[in-house]
């Protein structure tokens, strides 16, 4: 976990393989407010390009990636 | 310039525009899934769902040996002759039904990869029908086809946005869309 950041919602990803993690983490980004922030636990490694594709065309922002053993954790802030 | 002329300019750049407007591809998907394998539509689901993920609409068109999975193993239609009946029993009925494309084996093959992806987490094509059904990815179904291999819109899978069409509907959905892919 980041200290730096404040986390408004986690999502447990962990374990989905393509296209999950997207899709769920598409979906979920919607249960937060624009300007809030939302932590993503992926054990994806595509994930690791998928979702800064994702964000870029969907026009959020990752603000920090952060990957430690399996799990890869993006911390995602929602713009659109 | 008077103002009559700067108004009837105004007017002609707008109706440019709006016809311009019309020529510009949407971010939109389009699939055409002709294939009927396991695993050939399980690539049609993933990228249609993805790419609702990425914010676009998806749009999936099943024809020929695509179609016979989109019926629903429950239902069943009298009337038929019988040519119909015979492709009725041997292809497959339902998501369920479906083959590998490859290293079937007699059906082992296919056995041993739905396995293999339960075991890793990997949806189903029934999951993935329902997550699909559930992100408002559109099914067109291909009228010709269900009419070659007898297939009755009563027989076929509910699902909230499924139509039946011809080639003109998806010409129309493919050339308004940044994606067309042929499955």
């Amino acid at each position: 976990m980041s200290n730096d950041i404040k986390v408004d919602k986690v999502f447990d990803l962990k374990g989905l393989p393509c296209p999950m993690p997207v899709v769920k983490v598409s979906k979920g980004i919607k249960e937060v407010e624009i300007g809030q922030v939302i932590e993503a636990q992926s054990t994806d490694p595509g994930s690791l390009t998928d979702f800064p594709a994702w964000a870029r065309t969907s026009g959020n922002e990752i603000l920090k990636t952060e990957q430690d053993d399996d799990v890869i954790r993006f911390y995602i802030k929602r713009n659109a | 310039m008077d103002m009559q002329n700067i108004e009837n300019q105004f007017t002609e750049f707008k109706s440019q525009l709006d016809a311009l407007k019309k020529k510009v591809p949407e971010d939109k998907c389009s699939l055409v899934v002709f294939s009927g394998d396991l695993d050939k539509v399980l690539a049609s689901f993933v990228i249609a769902t993805g790419a609702v993920a990425m914010g676009m609409d998806a749009v999936m068109f099943f024809t020929f040996w695509g179609t016979p999975m989109l019926r629903d193993k429950a239902k069943s239609v009298g009337g038929k002759d019988i040519m119909s009946k015979m492709f009725g029993t041997m292809l497959p009925k339902g998501t369920t039904e479906t083959k590998l494309s490859k290293m079937n084996m007699g059906g082992m093959g296919t056995a041993m990869m739905k396995s293999l992806m339960k075991k890793k987490n990997v949806a189903s094509l029934e999951q993935m029908l329902a997550m699909a059904e559930e992100l408002g990815v559109r099914i067109f179904v291909c009228e010709m086809s269900m009419d070659l291999m007898g297939f009755k819109r009563e027989e076929m899978i509910d699902y909230k946005n499924i139509e039946f069409c011809g080639v003109a509907k998806f010409l129309e959905e493919a050339a308004s869309s940044k994606v067309q892919l042929f499955i």
